[in-house]
């Protein structure tokens, strides 16, 4: 149980929820036994599902300098869209995700969620932190289970919920594994189905796939891919790695180094699926690094001045 | 198999040097009892039921007290570890009242409560109540703060937040400070009913002192050690078990 790569069938049938009108690229046509929320749609097409208007995050720094983080940031996000920011490490493209989860207040500016200001955390919007964050003293199933749990749905619908979406994430078998017996991809995997058992319009991805070897970094491209187009939520997926940005996003908004801002944003209209060694997602990839370049290197640079370690957070590797 | 055998040996001669010294008879029995003496004591504690209810007593209050001590000691110990206010100036006095022996709040407890069992379990509370704030604070700063993100960002909130996320993720970092506090509990215990002759453990031990019976002192004190040895190894071992096979974490032995 404690091998790395996964083995896991490729056509696996998984169930769809017939109400959602499936994505080109996807299989379809099989009947979900479970009936799952769909997301709710904006409620007219000028409300974006997640807007940020002018964000600006600064705070203390030890010295008692202020620092600002994030710096008037503006971004609309489509429902059903998938966005992938990308930046160097240190633009604060993980705590602007913090913020629209609503882990942490923003300085200045708004965050709406169909027009809705956030106040505070909410299960429309999930976040899958890096390092998976799911709890090791309860199981695979009761992981997923958890934010049903909190909501008060009764124990049975939430059984049921939990089988269909640990199904969906081909992890039916390990419903009653602990954590630590699974390997790094199986526990993003989980987080992936825990965050989806809440039901959340927007699932929130912070670098979720940087700590996993490549074969099963791929593989869940492949899955996440198939999720977002069967169940119809929108994605703000962070990464540092620009190729994965563009095998994944609708969209890749680029930030600058410290602070953060949009520098460019760039619509994908390569066709789905894509492939990371694809040469046309090599050569967007080629743009948007020319572009990203001196966010690099004003990144490692002030990384090299502070005598911080530097962890070589480039985005090259593919 | 070794080790088994190094316990047998080295208990055996532990016994053995017990039984040599009694039996050279340097000291009076009544002062160095014999470990047939003590034996028969154990026996005859048993047989008329004193030791039994005795026991049943002491756990009892040492129940009470350490579960009262368990939940305000992380009440009080998440309280100074989230509120900064509150680690600045109860932490320092915390951990300077570790430093008091629980007994020494006996003759206020006296006073306040009167010579009755709340009495003692306020010194059994006084004994372990540091013990687990101190852990539960510690536990809750060492805790991956991801957890609670994750647990907020699940829509845990208030009691819930505490209950299903905050307690469980900190349980691996306070089991050594509540089986810290179970020990310090026990002894207040113990130390509290010898002062105050109300059935328990202590009493008995202060009987068998009154009647010079040393065999019996040393019967109880046995009781006393073995009680304590059962809980940690069966409760605490047992507890720390399941933590290390949930979470797999490799045992630090």
């Amino acid at each position: 149980m404690s091998t790395n790569v996964q083995k896991f069938p490729r056509h696996f049938p998984i169930p769809v929820d017939p109400r959602f009108p499936a994505r080109s690229g996807s299989p379809s046509g099989k009947v979900g036994p479970v009936s799952v929320g769909r997301p709710v749609r904006a409620p007219s097409p000028e409300v974006s599902k997640v807007g940020l208007s002018e964000i600006c995050l600064s705070y203390r720094t030890q010295r008692g300098e202020r620092l600002l983080a994030l710096d008037n940031i503006n971004l609309q996000v489509q429902a059903g869209e998938f966005v992938c920011i990308v930046g160097p490490s240190g633009c604060g493209k993980s705590t602007l995700l913090h913020l629209i989860a609503g882990l942490q207040p923003q300085t200045s500016g708004q965050i709406l969620i169909d027009g809705k200001p956030v106040q505070g955390p909410g299960t429309d919007r999930i976040l899958i932190f890096q390092e998976h964050g799911l709890f090791p003293w309860l199981t695979v199933g009761q992981n997923v289970e958890f934010g049903m749990k909190m909501k008060g749905i009764p124990k049975a619908e939430r059984e049921e919920k939990t089988r269909y979406y640990l199904r969906l994430v081909h992890l039916a078998k390990f419903e009653k594994s602990y954590i630590h017996q699974l390997s790094g991809g199986m526990r993003q995997r989980v987080a992936i189905a825990r965050a989806l058992a809440t039901e959340p319009d927007v699932l929130l991805m912070d670098e979720p796939f940087a700590a996993l070897d490549a074969q099963t970094r791929d593989l869940l491209h492949d899955e996440l891919e198939r999720i977002w187009s069967e169940t119809g939520r929108t994605i703000i997926f962070v990464t540092h790695n620009v190729r994965e940005a563009i095998r994944l996003g609708d969209r890749v908004v680029l930030l600058t180094f410290r602070p953060g801002r949009v520098k460019s944003q760039f619509p994908v209209e390569l066709p789905r699926p894509r492939h990371l060694e694809d040469p046309n997602v090599a050569r967007v990839a080629r743009e948007i690094l020319d572009e990203l370049r001196d966010e690099i290197n004003r990144s490692l640079e002030a990384e090299y001045n502070e005598g911080v370690k530097p962890h070589v957070k480039t985005g090259v590797e593919a | 198999m070794k080790r088994a055998a190094r316990y047998i040996i080295f208990y055996a001669a532990l016994f053995g040097l017990w039984t040599l010294l009694a039996e050279l008879k340097i000291w009076p029995p009544y002062l160095f009892p014999t470990p047939w003496g003590v034996g028969e004591s154990l026996y005859a504690g048993f047989q008329d039921h004193s030791y039994w209810i005795a026991i049943r007593v002491s756990m009892q209050r040492v129940l009470i007290g350490y579960a009262i001590s368990v939940v305000l000691g992380m009440i009080l110990g998440l309280g100074v570890a989230s509120n900064k206010f509150l680690e600045e100036t109860m932490g320092g006095l915390l951990v300077s009242l570790q430093s008091l022996p629980s007994i020494c709040w006996w003759p206020l407890a006296l006073l306040w409560f009167g010579l009755n069992q709340n009495a003692i379990l306020f010194v059994v509370i006084m004994g372990s109540l540091l013990s687990v704030t101190l852990a539960m604070e510690d536990g809750r700063k060492q805790m991956p703060k991801i957890f609670g993100q994750a647990g907020r960002n699940l829509g845990a909130k208030g009691f819930k937040l505490f209950w299903y996320v905050l307690l469980p993720a900190s349980l691996p970092f306070i089991v050594s400070g509540l089986k810290q506090g179970w020990a310090f509990a026990w002894r207040s215990l113990i130390t509290a009913e010898m002062l105050y002759l109300s059935l328990g453990l202590g009493q008995v031990l202060m009987m068998g002192r009154d009647l010079n019976d040393m065999s019996a002192v040393i019967a109880v004190m046995i009781l006393i050690i073995a009680i304590g040895y059962v809980v940690d190894g069966v409760v605490f071992k047992g507890m720390e078990h399941h933590l290390q096979n949930k979470w797999g974490l490799t045992s630090a032995t």
